[in-house]
C-alpha cells in the first residue's frame, strides 16, 4: 500500500498506509489524522482540506482542475504548493507523498 | 415569544422537507437560517451542479431542488425567519425555548437540527489586526454602497463578488483590486469592464499578491501587500472589503450539551432524537451507525422523526400512520379536494 506522510505545521508528521483508491483526505479522516476537517466531504465546496504539497511533488502531481484552484483563493493562506487533498488520489505513483496541512482550516 | 411544534433549524432539502412531514400530520413549524434564503448547501455551494441521487429525479440542480421542495411545503404557509442565527437553547418545563441574533424567541415542545455543517459565515482576513477593524473599515459584505463613497478601497479576491464590487464602486471611489494569482474568475463581460476601468487609471490591479499588515490605530491608514516575488507595496486605504467567500462553522450547536462526535450530533436511528428528549438532529449534521451523508438519507431521518415530534406535540393523540395517495385528512392538507 502507499505511505503518505502528513506533516503537521509544527513539523510533526506521521506516515500511513492508505489504499490505493481513496483520497489523501480520505486517509487523513479515517487515520485521524488532525488539520484536515473535510467540511464537505470531498466534493470539492469547502476547502477545509487545504494542504500544501512538498515541492518536490507537485510536479507529478495530476493538475489541479480549474474548480480546485477557485476554492484554494477560499482557502487559509494559500501558496504555490497548495492543493485540496480530496482531490489527490492515492496510486502507487503518491508512494511516499508527503503533505504539510496549514496552521488552521478557518 | 411564538409558540410553535417545531422548531426547525436549517432550511436546506431536509429542513425544508421537514416541513412537509410535519405538515401532513397536522404539525406546524418555523424555520430558521443564518443565510437570507432556502437551500443551505444546495443553494450556497453547488446552485448549478447537478445532482444524480434524489429517487425518481435523474437529474437536477441544487437550486432546482430547492424550487420544489418549497413548491412542495407551500400548503403550509411555514414562516421563515432568515439571516438570523439561533444563539440559545434552553428548557422550560416540557418545551424548549430558542433564542435568536435577531432577538426573536420561539417556544416547542420539538427541536430538529438540520443544520449541514453549521452556519455560513465569511471567511475571514487571516491577519491579526484585522479585527480591531471589522464592520467600522474593514467588511465581508456591502450592505449599503453608500459609506463608500470618495473613499480609498483596498478589495481582496478573485471571484464574482470581488468582481463586482470593485466595478460599482469604481463609481465613486479608488479601488485597488487585490489578488492572489493573475487570473480573475467572473464574466466575460465583468472582466472586460475592469481592465478598461483599469487602463483609465480607476482601477488598479495588484497580483499575484497577498495581504502582508494592515497599518493604523483608531482608522485604517495604509496596507502592506507582498507579491510573489517577495516585493512588498504599501497602498493608502481607508476601507477593505474581502470576498473570501463562506466557511462552514458549527457555531453554537455545540454548547447546547448535546452528545457530540467531531462536528456530528449523535442520534438514535429509531427517531433521530438526540441526548436531550424533544431535540432531533437530521441530515449531514448527525451521526450513527452506518450514517451517510446523503440528502435522501436525510429525507428518511425527518420522515421518522417527525412521528416523534407528533407525540411530544399531541401527547392526547394517537399517532396514525396514513399515506398520502388515500389518507382525506393529508389531502386536506395539501390543499387538494
Amino acid at each position: 500500500m502507499p505511505k503518505i506522510t502528513y506533516q503537521d505545521n509544527e513539523g510533526n508528521s506521521k506516515t500511513i498506509e492508505v489504499d490505493k483508491g481513496l483520497s489523501v483526505m480520505e486517509g487523513a479522516i479515517q487515520n485521524d489524522i488532525p488539520g484536515i476537517d473535510a467540511d464537505c466531504g470531498g466534493s470539492m465546496a469547502c476547502a477545509t482540506c487545504h494542504v500544501y504539497v512538498e515541492e518536490k511533488w507537485l510536479d507529478k502531481l495530476p493538475k489541479a482542475e480549474e474548480a480546485e484552484i477557485d476554492m484554494i483563493d477560499m482557502a487559509f493562506e494559500p501558496k504555490k504548493n497548495s492543493r485540496l487533498s480530496c482531490q489527490l488520489i492515492v496510486s502507487d505513483e503518491l508512494d511516499g507523498l508527503k503533505i504539510t496541512t496549514p496552521s488552521k482550516q478557518t | 415569544m411564538k409558540k410553535t411544534d417545531t422548531i426547525i433549524i436549517g432550511a436546506g432539502p431536509v429542513g425544508l422537507f421537514a416541513v412537509h412531514q410535519l405538515g401532513i400530520k397536522g404539525l406546524n413549524s418555523i424555520v430558521i437560517d443564518n443565510l437570507d434564503k432556502a437551500g443551505g448547501q444546495c443553494i450556497e455551494l453547488y446552485p448549478d451542479k447537478p445532482i444524480y441521487d434524489i429517487p425518481a429525479v435523474p437529474e437536477c440542480t441544487g437550486q432546482e431542488l430547492t424550487e420544489k421542495l418549497l413548491e412542495q411545503i407551500k400548503p403550509f404557509n411555514t414562516e421563515f425567519f432568515l439571516n438570523e442565527r439561533v444563539e440559545e437553547v434552553k428548557k422550560d418545563k416540557e418545551n424548549w425555548i430558542v433564542k435568536t441574533s435577531n432577538k426573536n424567541e420561539f417556544s416547542s415542545p420539538n427541536i430538529i437540527i438540520a443544520g449541514g455543517v453549521g452556519s455560513f459565515e465569511p471567511r475571514k482576513l487571516s491577519v491579526k489586526e484585522a479585527e480591531n477593524f471589522e464592520d467600522k473599515f474593514l467588511f465581508y459584505a456591502v450592505k449599503n454602497k453608500e459609506q463608500f463613497k470618495n473613499k480609498n478601497i483596498s478589495i481582496f479576491g478573485g471571484g464574482d463578488s470581488a468582481l463586482d464590487w470593485a466595478l460599482e464602486l469604481s463609481k465613486f471611489s479608488n479601488i485597488s483590486l487585490i489578488h492572489r494569482r493573475d487570473e480573475f474568475r467572473g464574466a466575460p463581460h465583468t472582466l472586460s469592464e475592469i481592465k478598461k476601468l483599469e487602463k483609465e487609471g480607476k482601477i488598479s490591479l495588484k497580483t499575484p499578491c497577498q495581504l502582508e499588515s494592515i497599518e493604523g490605530t483608531e482608522k485604517i491608514k495604509s496596507i502592506t501587500i507582498k507579491y510573489d516575488n517577495g516585493k512588498t507595496e504599501k497602498i493608502k486605504t481607508d476601507v477593505i472589503l474581502s470576498f473570501f467567500g463562506l466557511i462552514m462553522k458549527l457555531g453554537p450547536i455545540s454548547e447546547w450539551g448535546l452528545n457530540m462526535n467531531k462536528k456530528t450530533i449523535e442520534v438514535n436511528s429509531k427517531n433521530f432524537e438526540t441526548n436531550k428528549k424533544g431535540i432531533f438532529a437530521v441530515g449531514d449534521i448527525c451521526v450513527y451507525p452506518g450514517k451517510l451523508k446523503l440528502i435522501l438519507s436525510g429525507f428518511h431521518e425527518v420522515a421518522l422523526a417527525s412521528v416523534e415530534c407528533f407525540k411530544r406535540a399531541r401527547p392526547n393523540e394517537k399517532y396514525r400512520f396514513e399515506f398520502t395517495t388515500s389518507s382525506k385528512t393529508i389531502q386536506q392538507r395539501l390543499g387538494k379536494k
